[in-house]
Order: C-alpha cells, then structure tokens, then sequence
C-alpha cells in the first residue's frame, strides 16, 4: 500500500516536471538548405535570414513563451544530398521544416516531410511544387505561375516586343518558368525568336550570346540562377547586345548586382521581395541585416526572415505548439503587418500553401535596384 | 559567318587559357613525371590570394604581384617541397593520388576561409570594343587572348632560345645524363614548379572575372586543360597550346551548332578519338616506357 502511494506521487512528480520541461523546452526547427554549391548564394542569404528572425523572436520572449532553436543542414545544391539532409532532419521531429531554396530539392524532400506530417516552408518558386495536392508545404515567395504572367504582360505590353529569346536553366526551378511563359507568349502573340537552355553553374556563355545576337530578338528573357545570371550579363555585355534585359527576381537580385557590376545596369525584372522596396518594414529590416551580417541581402534573406514569422504568426495563432496542426491552420491564413511587423506586408496563404502578396517591376539603375511599379496583392 | 567570328575569337580565347593551364601539365610531366591534378585549383586559387590583397587595402596592380608572388612560393615551392618530393619517391600513382587529395583540400579551405559563394573578380583589360575586319569585337577577349598567346610566345622563347631553356629541356629528356653534363636537375625542375605556378596565376587572372571567383571554378578548368593536353600531346609544350586551342574553339562551336546540354560531352568524344588513333596526341612524340 505504501509502495503504491510512492510510486503514485513520483508517476505524478515525473509527469508534472515532463509537462514543465515540454512547456518551458525551445521549439526546434531544423532548416536544410543550400550553404554551399551552386546555390550558395541562396541557401546563404536563407540562412542568414532566418537566424537573425530566431534572435529577434526569441530576445522578445520567444513563441508562446517558448524559445526558437534551429539547426542547419548543407544541401550542397544537390537534391540527393538534400534528400538525405531532410530525412535526418524529421528524424530529429522538428515543429517545422525549413527549405531548401531549389526546386528540385523542395520536389525531392517535400513527399518526406508531408509523410511525417511536419510542415515544411520554402524557397523554391517551380509552378508544380503546390500543384500536386501536398497539404504540408508552403511558399515564401511567388510560384511561377503567378509571377511569369505578369512578366509575360509585361514584356508585351510595356516592352512592346513581338519577339523574344528565352535563356534558362535546364533544372527543375528553370524548365517550370521555360514552360509557363512560354504558353504565356503564345497567349499574347510573342513571337519565340531563340529558346535556349543552359546548364546550372554554367560558366562560358560566349556561344550562348552568340545565338542571341544570331536570333536577333527585341528582348530577351533570362531565367537563370544568380551566379550564371551575372555571367550571362556580362556575356552580353562584352558581345555588345542592347535590347532588353528581362527576368524574375534571380537576374535582378542583390548578388547579381555586386557580380556583374556595370553590365547589369538596365536589367529588369518581376520581383516578389526586395531590400529596396518601398515599405517601412522592410527598410527596417535592411538596417538591421547589414548591421549584422555587414552586407545587403538578396530575396531569399527576405524569404527566410518571414518564414520565421510565418511560425510564430500561425503557432499564436493556434496558442499551442502542434506541428500537427500547424498546416491546416496556415492554410487559409492571412498574417497582417500590423499586427505581426515580421511578415514585413500582408500575405494570404491559400489552401495550396501558395503566397499572394504586394510585387514590384524593377530596374539595375546604376547598380541599384529601382521600383518602377508596385503591384498590388490580388485578394 | 559574323557568328561563326565571334564564336572562334571567344573559343580561342577561352583556349589561349585553357593552353596556359594545359601547357603546365606538360611541363611537370617532362620534368618529372607529375600529374596534378590540382591544376584547376591551382588556377582558382590566385584570384582569392589577389582578393585577400585587395581586402587589406591592395590596390589591384600589387595584388595582381603579392598575387603572383604567393602563388609561386605556394604553388611552385611549396607544393614541389612538400608534396611532390615526399611523394615521388613511392611512384607516379601515389603522387598523383595526393594531388587529388590536395584538390579537395585546397576547394575546402577556400571555401572555409572565404566563402561558399562567387565574388567578383576585376579585369585587367578594360571593357569596350575594337573593329577586326569590319566587326565589333569586344576588347575584353582580344586582350586575353593577346596576353594569354604572349606568355605561350615568352614561355617558347625561354625555352627555345636560352640557356635556361636548353638546360631545361635537356633535363626533361634525359636527367641523368644532364646530371653528367653539370646540369643543376634539381634546380631545373624547381625552375619549371616555378614556371607552372607563374602559368596558372596569370590563368586565374585572365579568367577570373569571366567565370568569377568561387571555390568550384577551378573542377571546369582543370578538367578542360587536362583534355587538352591530352589531346594536344602530354610531352609537347606546343601540343598542349595547339590542344587546349583546339579545345576553346570545339567547346564553343559544340555549344552553338550541337547542343548547349551536350557541349561537355563533345571535347570528351574528341578525347577518346585521340587516345585510340593517335595516343600520342596530335603533336606530341611516341614514347616508350619500360614497365
């Protein structure tokens, strides 16, 4: 009898101190993303992006009283090696999977993370990463299919090109933008002067340029990474091509910019996020990046900051810590600036887990990125 | 045909370097018997060795000397004193083994102490463009290709025409009996480490702000410059220029008239041509080796 009250009182001293540690325990969050290879650039910036999120959420006492704490994983840019990163990444039963950045990894891991039931949030933009019914995975910027329209409008529109070379890069995330503007085009009656494909950490596009000069376009479309992005504007510059310049976000980006240098003045480009944008919060931001890290973000800075924000938001919001329950109560959720500074301007996440948000139509104008139109969230 | 131009002045340019780098492979072949294959990373490193320069407050001019210098202390002294001559004794395959080891060191440390992500790298030709036969050619590719057929011609001359060269090439035939003669060997071979390294900086420094400056750029390079002294003929100086010449125009017109996604694939074909018709390479000599 008297063992039995015993062992009652330490069963209920074990269950109160393991409810007590749970409670008061960091949330763990694990990020696998590109820290080196050829998307460095990105998985860096990501990276970055999120740390500097994780001190300022958990120098304000944390998510609902509980500490963040993430762990970092190298991709290397390859999707095999993400694959395997992401796997000992749910092993360790992360609240929420962070990246990677490249679509082909995001293809790979996200049937992983969507079997565990962990919801995982993203860099990559390839139209079909929310299009194949995973319930579990969420942007952080715009998909192809919203972004490449409006460029598409606008290369016809503004430009007023009738022909167009396309350049990309024959990987998951280039083909999928190859693909939507391409129909795009045919839409509006863009006539397709030059389509040519081009190898991820390509370094000579010599013969490249040439086949644009050949094709003779009114514009030319270049939807590469950001390293082979600066070669290629280099390229063109050296062969002395002056029509149009136009991309998405990775021919405009920050990286880009300090890589090429001159050559990439006049490029334009459809941009979901950045530094430069005409908004308080993200001024703000800025500062507080290059105070830290001592040098201008890209995008993907922005994506990994918000991403952070994104738990925080949707976890108040649920005012429980369920990384069950996480991506059913981020579907359909609309985070307001104004209430959570860090989601830097309203988004919408729809049952896809697909961003809608306020965009912008910039241009490299003496190496700085310059906001020639904003454009508006659409819901 | 305005193409078929720009197409041959940007592969010969790309060649004139791919030549530099694969001309050092000849040279430590012929003296003795390394294969390096850290030849690319060789060709990577000097941009950083010139960046860390400039981070301290270098102008670019001494950065391209202090640049120069270190690559010649590290990779011509210190890479024949610490690697080469520990190595050699236990035969050409444990050396070259060790040179891959030292690749992956060299691309590790880079990125340790740098960084994982491409930087930009300034020009030594300034940007603009010049008239060849009526054409607009863009500077930036005349000036490398000048440069880089002006350090072939100097490296020729040396070794055609002095002293030096003679000893050199003599020590590259037949060591022994240049030893008997009272050629310094030992001195000879150093002199061509030497010669190797002050190659590949001024590679790095003709490449660089094309393919800019990242850990990785070194795997394209070194692999291309292999090809094509290969091709060109390993125990020939001039073979390996004519190889990695040929190499920088086929790579480029592959990449225009074939397809951009098998572009790579096409100097290998040429390789494996080479190899099964004439082993030799195209200028290089038969030799024969007792096993």
């Amino acid at each position: 009898m008297k063992s039995g009250i015993l062992a009652g009182i330490l069963l209920a001293t074990m269950t109160a101190a393991a409810a007590l540690a749970q409670s008061g325990a960091p949330i763990k969050l694990a990020n696998v993303a590109e820290l080196s290879g050829g998307g460095a650039t990105v998985g860096t910036n990501w990276k970055n992006g999120i740390d500097l999120a994780i001190e300022e959420v958990n120098a304000k006492g944390g998510v609902l009283g509980r500490k963040l704490e993430v762990t970092h994983a190298d991709s290397q840019s390859n999707p095999g090696v993400a694959r395997a990163q992401v796997q000992k990444a749910l092993d360790g039963e992360p609240y929420v999977l962070l990246g990677p950045g490249y679509s082909g990894s995001v293809k790979v891991t996200a049937p992983l993370a969507a079997e565990a039931g962990i919801a995982q949030i993203m860099g990559g933009e390839a139209a079909e990463l929310t299009q194949g019914g995973n319930k579990f995975l969420f942007r952080t910027s715009f998909g192809q299919q919203s972004s490449m329209p409006k460029v598409a409008k606008y290369i016809n529109d503004e430009v007023k090109a009738k022909s167009v070379a396309i350049v990309w890069v024959n990987n998951d995330f280039g083909r999928g933008g190859r693909d939507v503007i391409t129909k795009e085009f045919a839409k509006l009656g863009v006539k397709v002067a030059a389509d040519l494909s081009t190898e991820a950490g390509q370094a000579d596009f010599a013969a490249d340029v040439s086949k644009i000069k050949a094709a003779a376009p009114d514009a030319v479309f270049i939807y590469l990474n950001e390293e082979e992005s600066a070669r290629i504007l280099k390229e063109l510059k050296r062969q002395g091509v002056t029509v149009p310049l136009i991309g998405e976000t990775t021919l405009v980006g920050q990286k880009v910019v300090e890589l090429a240098g001159d050559a990439a003045n006049g490029a334009r480009g459809h941009v979901g996020l950045t530094t430069d944008a005409p908004v308080d919060l993200i001024k703000a931001f800025k500062e507080k990046f290059v105070k830290k890290y001592n040098y201008v973000p890209d995008h993907n800075g922005l994506k990994g900051y918000l991403a952070i924000y994104m738990i925080k938001a949707t976890t108040e919001k649920m005012g429980k810590v369920d990384s069950k329950a996480f991506a059913d109560n981020l579907h359909g959720l609309t985070i307001k600036a104004a209430s959570e500074p860090g989601i830097l301007m309203d988004a919408t996440f729809d049952k896809n887990g697909d961003i809608d948000r306020q965009g912008f139509l910039v241009e490299i104008v003496d190496g700085k990125q310059v906001i020639k139109q904003v454009l508006p969230k659409l819901n | 045909m305005s193409n078929l131009l720009d197409l041959l002045i940007a592969g010969l340019a790309t060649g004139a370097i791919y030549a530099i780098v694969a001309v050092g492979f000849t040279l430590l072949w012929q003296t003795s018997q390394t294969i390096n294959f850290a030849q690319g990373e060789f060709v990577m490193l000097p941009a950083f060795l010139m960046l860390a320069a400039m981070h301290v407050g270098a102008p670019f001019w001494l950065a391209i000397v202090i640049g120069m210098l270190l690559s010649m202390l590290l990779l011509g002294l210190g890479f024949k004193m610490l690697l080469v001559d520990p190595m050699l004794r236990h035969g050409v395959l444990p050396l070259a083994i060790a040179t891959m080891a030292l690749a992956i060191g060299i691309k590790e440390a880079v990125k340790q102490f740098f960084s994982a992500e491409a930087s930009p790298f300034p020009s030594i030709v300034p940007a603009g463009d010049i008239s060849i036969l009526g054409r607009q050619v863009a500077l930036q590719s005349v000036g490398v290709l000048a440069l880089a057929i002006a350090a072939v011609v100097g490296l020729t001359m040396l070794l055609n025409r002095t002293s030096i060269g003679h000893q050199m090439q003599a020590t590259a035939q037949n060591p022994t009996v240049a030893r008997i003669i009272g050629i310094p060997v030992e001195r000879m071979i150093l002199l061509t480490f030497l010669i190797n390294a002050f190659l590949v900086a001024l590679a790095s420094l003709l490449i660089t702000p094309i393919y800019l400056a990242k850990f990785s750029s070194g795997e394209v390079l070194g692999q291309a410059a292999f090809i094509a002294a290969i091709v060109g003929g390993f125990n020939q100086v001039r073979g390996a220029i004519a190889g990695g010449l040929l190499i920088g125009v086929v790579d480029n017109l592959a990449a225009a008239y074939v397809s951009t996604q098998y572009r790579a694939a096409v100097p290998m074909v040429l390789l494996i041509l080479i190899i099964l018709l004439r082993p030799q390479g195209l200028l290089g000599r038969a030799e024969e080796r007792t096993v």
